[in-house]
């Protein structure tokens, strides 16, 4: 075990300060004694090769079919059992959604995940962020997390904001947007992608960090995974066990509130044309005439 | 009438360009603030003033080296002394990041890739790449995330009177900003979100080298340069010049895709730009199912020739 298991993640900034100082004499001692755990937050997301849509009664994501892990989300897996196969490493994979997202936590465990923790309660249907990091918070404060790793954003929300969030709610320095990442004595460095280049960043653990879709290719499940998958545990975790009030939960009680839906129609197709050795000046023409160049 | 906070975001210590967009939408909800933070911040306080801050909430200090936090530390000592209705904050992961964290530290609700702001203070934001329209309310102190180019006009101008904030108390645990590298390239073709006009290349163009043909069309145009996911994932161009789904989304009044077949999640960042030009060989690609011109042809001879017709237009 190393030092810092037996901590647990809290808000309040007496154990935040005895977090960093327990971290910093893991860093001096030379690096991580024992086994390091990681939490990887996986999320099933409408397939994006499919007619993604929004429910108009729900005015929710329609979630009745295609869904698949966010491709994202493998990523981050694929980079925590990176971790686990260069120094010795707990990999659990934690999911919020329906009963069907069991699917999805089987996945992750085929591919080498060791346990998975399933949020799962019908009260939590159409959280927003600021619930889902709440939930997630509540599901992981107590369990000695090194290490947690998300994806950047879900391909369906966008939102982008739940690894801020969670980090804000565990007292965790987060590392985030990383395209690199480097988890060595106790310190996790990375490259974090800005809109103009990149910064580079580091934390000791316990830490947060959230990749993007340049980090690493997922691997596939073997067979002997996908067999190995069958017999992980899974957590099942309810409303109750994470001491969120009902009045707190679901799109009922969101923080936002989506008011109306409006789909957008499809698009008509235009004029097509096959060149003809003049189409670069037809464009040319077709583009002034409508002012456009 | 209640403030608006704003995250000021500044570049060698003057306000970057989104804040006066930034402040044109916190004008719509109240009375525009400004919150700024680093080394200089109280000597922006006569800029902001000008772009219609009536506050100015300033934490001086050399914080460069903690990512995000600071920033969050200081818009929640400035939540504390202004009791504002709402925080708007701007769309690069930094202001994101700020915004979502502040949300949670103050109560209230995170609004993303915000691209329009009503007087009732209901958020229009697009799902599914434009494929859906949304409009959110926001309870507690909303804190709205604003796309880039989304809100007209400005904010008039104010006093910009200075209030200090005292931040070097704040204990949260960060990550350290060892070093920052900016892409030598950081050229001056206008960023993708900014753009009028956007023009990008995919796996069509080949490799690399061939790429500069994208670079070209796109200075000929003064437009921003994009490519799709195999362009980038093949190496011809930079990661953040991406359009898709898990790239930037663009909707500029017009888009050229050049070599790319218009899979779903390219579709998804690029579909509600106003006027959509396709040029690939096989006339079956989806991407021409949305183009209003399309041309069925080899981009190496289409695109140099309508450089050339581009060129004549604009000399002669
Ligand atoms: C979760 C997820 C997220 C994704 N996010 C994105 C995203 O953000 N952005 C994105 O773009 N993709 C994204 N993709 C990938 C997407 O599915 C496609 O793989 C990608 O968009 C294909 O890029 P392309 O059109 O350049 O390549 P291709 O599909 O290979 O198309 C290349 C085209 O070039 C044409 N061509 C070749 N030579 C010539 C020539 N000489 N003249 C004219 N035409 C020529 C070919 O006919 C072909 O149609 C995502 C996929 C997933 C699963």
């Amino acid at each position: 075990m190393c030092p810092a298991d037996n901590l647990q993640f809290s808000r309040t900034s007496n154990y935040i300060a005895m977090l960093q100082s327990i971290t910093f004499e893991v860093r001096i001692n030379g690096g991580m004694v024992g086994m390091m755990k990681i939490a990887v937050l996986v999320k099933q997301v409408p397939d994006t090769w499919s007619d993604r849509k929004i429910d108009p009664g729900t005015k929710r994501v329609d979630r009745s079919k295609d869904q698949v892990i966010d491709e994202i989300n493998e990523k981050a897996v694929e980079v925590a059992l990176q971790v686990k196969e260069a120094q010795d490493a707990e990999v659990v994979v934690v999911t919020m959604g329906p009963s069907s997202a069991q699917d999805g936590l089987r996945k992750m465990l085929a591919m080498g995940a060791d346990s998975g923790i399933h949020i799962v309660d019908d009260a939590f249907g159409g959280s927003d962020a600021m619930q889902t990091s709440a939930a997630l918070a509540a599901a992981l404060k107590d369990k000695g997390f090194d290490l947690v790793v998300a994806g950047n954003e879900s391909t369906d929300g966008r939102t982008a904001a739940v690894p801020a969030m969670l980090a804000e709610r565990l007292g965790l320095a987060q590392l985030t947007f990383l395209r690199t990442l480097e988890v060595k004595n106790g310190v996790a460095t990375g490259e974090r992608l800005l809109p103009n280049g990149n910064a580079t960043v580091s934390a000791a653990l316990p830490a947060l960090v959230s990749v993007t879709e340049q980090i690493a290719e997922a691997r596939y499940p073997n067979f002997k995974g996908i067999l190995a998958a069958k017999k992980k545990p899974i957590e099942s975790i309810a409303l109750s066990g994470l001491g969120i009030d009902a009045s707190q939960a679901g799109g009922a009680n969101s923080w936002s509130v989506v008011e109306t839906v409006t789909p957008k129609p499809p698009r008509e197709g235009g004029t097509i044309i096959k060149d003809d050795g003049t189409a670069g000046q037809q464009l040319a023409d077709y583009l002034a005439k409508a002012n456009l160049i | 009438m209640t403030q608006v906070l704003v995250l000021v975001e500044t570049a060698d210590g003057a306000p970057v360009a989104a804040t006066a967009e930034q402040f044109a939408a916190a004008a719509i909800l109240g009375e525009p603030a400004a919150v700024v933070v680093g080394k200089d911040a109280s000597k922006a306080a006569g800029a902001l003033g000008k772009l219609g801050a009536v506050k100015v909430y300033a934490a001086d200090g050399d914080f460069d080296a903690r990512l995000v936090t600071p920033q969050v530390a200081a818009l929640a000592a400035a939540v504390e002394a202004a009791k504002p209705s709402a925080v708007i904050v701007g769309s690069g992961p930094d202001a994101r990041e700020a915004g979502a964290r502040l949300a949670v530290r103050v109560g209230g609700a995170y609004q993303s890739d915000v691209i329009g702001i009503s007087k009732d203070a209901l958020v229009t934001q697009q799902a599914f790449g434009g494929a859906f329209t949304v409009t959110a309310s926001g309870k507690g102190v909303q804190v709205i995330s604003l796309r880039e180019h989304s809100i007209e006009g400005s904010a008039p101008a104010a006093a910009g009177e200075l209030v200090k904030l005292d931040i070097s108390g704040d204990s949260t645990p960060f990550a350290k900003i060892e070093s920052k590298q900016t892409e030598a390239t950081a050229s001056e073709r206008p960023s993708l979100q900014a753009a009028d006009i956007v023009v990008s290349g995919g796996r069509g163009l080949g490799s690399k080298e061939k790429f500069a043909l994208m670079e070209e069309l796109a200075d000929t145009l003064g437009a921003a340069l994009g490519a799709s996911r195999a362009a980038v994932d093949a190496g011809y161009c930079e990661h953040n010049m991406q359009v898709g789904q898990t790239g930037t989304t663009v909707s500029p009044n017009l888009y050229i895709a050049v070599g790319i077949s218009g899979a779903i999640q390219h579709l998804a960042g690029m579909q509600s730009s106003k006027t959509i030009v396709a040029i690939n060989k096989d006339p079956n690609v989806p991407i021409f199912d949305i183009a209003d011109f399309g041309i069925v042809g080899d981009l190496f001879q289409v695109v140099p020739q309508f450089i050339e017709a581009v060129k004549v237009r604009k000399n002669g």
